[in-house]
């Protein structure tokens, strides 16, 4: 199945749920709202004909300022990069979040490299990831004050450390 | 009640440990955080980020060639698979194909990359393990596969060398000859070494059942390459989504069926000896042919035409100055890296840098499950299962 077939599927079952649509050298991506990704996370993973059950990557974008870009409602994307090992092609969700007082549904449960990857996402954009057991910063330090990756983040802003965290140890090991 | 055959366990206080973020045993700035029950980890916690330097800030704020060698020191234990894999993504948002001399070119030096990189993961690890002699072994052809890098190049370790659109340089006369002596060697030294540990007892004592990567927490946490294969999984995206022509190369995937250490020592040993392999065929398939694509939009001209014409010195004028623009739009972009699959996610607004790259390194995913995995184990099995799950600091905190 080509991403453009799953980019159709995804479309026929969410209808107007899916915000925005994208294909680019073969490539498909959708854009959902915060409250839509669990859902489509679970079907596309559950579908037998889609079956993307790894999820390779998670990565924020922040569009501040992204040239031509008046009709987008939302400030940032999340974007999700699926991939199925049974039948060996790809895909892509996008969320949209329309700043930082939205949270996003976390999907940690579903699969266990979400936590580290939104902890990053939250470190590096300030997006919030609902149920998430241990949303602290993963490569700022815990002293850091804003968030190095959006667009109004000067690049040579520097921010010392004046002392490492104590205790990095979680309740839980599964929540490290 | 003690009958002589059961140690009694004896009570004691849980303590709290710390190792790193500078200690011998993690080969970069990691920071680990254990707590101890005598000498068993009853929990255990990760800290990375030692090594953040901005490195997709920096991305978004220079031009797209110029990202070329800070690719490089992602894994800086292979480096030009990275810089090989980021022109590969600009390619793909390009749309550009890289005449076959310059992918045999990336073929061969990536291949060189993986053999090092797994050189050294190997060599570092069985020191870990207090196993010196097969160290000088590794790094012995570690250093000869420099001095090809460093004919070819011009450098050893950062070597700069793809380009977008193709390679900067062509090997120069009698290269590939040096090349397949030293793939030779390479070759006969991973089975010396394996000769060394694969039976030795003490060796098997350390590493099998330990730092167990199981199918499930595998798949849970996305882990890809030698630690996945080792698993049982067989995935190589040189096999499930060949570029640069990997589909013309006969070689296996290794794999094996319990994902402790020992499997993933001896799953890179195969897969040194499948990289020497390809770089065969590579060799023995490389026809003459350009090395960089013929397209003023994205490749400098030849020399002589920016000394000797206007036209020549305007473009690469333009192209230094002014940059490849990419057409707005967004691009994952997916190679196999010497630690697993690397990803570039390009968002690009039609400008010569990118609106935003994330970088997916292999490493994040594969030390996320790292304190899940020695848990209920020692100390001692925790650093030999460290060293063997490979972990780059400068791919993991980018």
């Amino acid at each position: 199945m080509t991403e453009s077939d799953i980019l159709t599927k995804v479309k026929a079952r969410f209808g107007a749920r899916v915000l925005a649509e994208y294909s680019f050298r073969g490539q498909s991506a959708v854009t959902v709202a915060p409250e839509t990704l669990r859902e489509l996370l679970v079907f596309l993973r559950d579908d037998v004909e889609i079956a993307l059950d790894w999820l390779m990557d998670v990565g924020g974008v922040d569009y501040l300022g992204y040239p031509d870009d008046d009709d987008r409602e939302w400030r940032f994307e999340v974007a999700y990069q699926l991939y199925s090992m049974k039948l060996n092609h790809r895909f892509r969700v996008k969320v949209g979040v329309r700043d930082d007082s939205v949270e996003v549904p976390s999907v940690w449960d579903l699969w266990a490299i979400a936590n580290w990857e939104e902890r990053e996402v939250y470190d590096m954009f300030g997006i919030r990831f609902a149920g998430h057991p241990n949303l602290r910063r993963i490569l700022c330090h815990d002293e850091f004050v804003g968030h190095a990756l959006r667009k109004d983040y000067p690049i040579n802003k520097r921010q010392k450390l004046s002392q490492p965290s104590e205790i990095i140890l979680c309740e839980k090991v599964e929540w490290a | 009640m003690n009958d002589g055959t059961h140690v009694q366990p004896i009570p004691t206080e849980l303590l709290t440990i710390n190792v790193g973020p500078a200690h011998p045993a993690t080969h970069g700035t990691l920071r680990l955080q254990l707590q101890l029950d005598g000498e068993t980890i009853v929990n255990a916690g990760a800290e990375i980020g030692y090594l953040h330097r901005g490195y997709e800030k920096q991305c978004e704020n220079t031009f797209y060639q110029l990202v070329i060698p800070y690719a490089e020191r992602l894994n800086y234990m292979g480096p030009v698979n990275n810089s090989n894999a980021w022109c590969h993504a600009l390619e793909q948002f390009l749309g550009v194909d890289v005449p076959a001399r310059a992918q045999a070119l990336r073929v061969i030096t990536s291949e060189m990359g993986r053999i090092i990189d797994h050189a050294v993961c190997m060599g570092t690890n069985l020191v870990d393990l207090g196993a010196l002699t097969n160290f000088w072994y590794m790094y012995n052809y570690r250093e000869k596969i420099y001095d090809l890098y460093e004919e070819l190049t011009g450098a050893r370790m950062m070597v700069n060398y793809p380009r977008i659109g193709g390679v900067s340089m062509d090997a120069p006369d009698g290269w590939f000859e040096s090349l397949l002596k030293v793939v030779d060697e390479m070759a006969e030294a991973v089975g010396e070494v394996r000769a060394l540990i694969q039976k030795n007892r003490i060796f098997i004592d350390r590493t099998v059942g330990v730092g167990v990567i199981t199918k499930e927490l595998a798949v849970s946490h996305s882990v890809t390459g030698p630690c996945l294969r080792a698993a049982g999984i067989p995935y190589d995206v040189r096999k499930a989504q060949p570029y640069w022509g990997y589909e013309n190369y006969q070689f296996d995937v290794p794999t094996a069926q319990n994902g402790d250490t020992y499997d993933r020592f001896m799953v890179r040993f195969a897969e040194m000896e499948q990289s020497v392999r390809i770089i065969k065929q590579a060799v023995a398939k490389i026809a003459p042919g350009p090395i960089m694509v013929e397209d003023h939009l994205v490749a400098l001209p030849p020399k002589d035409k920016v000394y000797n014409t206007m036209e020549g010195l305007i473009n690469h004028f333009k192209l230094i100055m002014h940059g490849i623009r990419p057409p707005k739009g967004e691009l994952y972009s997916a190679t196999e890296g010497g630690c697993g699959e690397l990803g570039f996610y390009i968002v690009s607004d039609g400008s010569p840098s990118a609106w935003r790259v994330r970088i997916r390194p292999p490493c994040f995913a594969n030390y996320s499950l790292f304190p899940k995995i020695i848990t209920g184990g020692m100390v001692a099995d925790a650093v030999a299962a460290l060293g063997s799950i490979n972990v780059i600091a400068g791919e993991l905190d980018r």
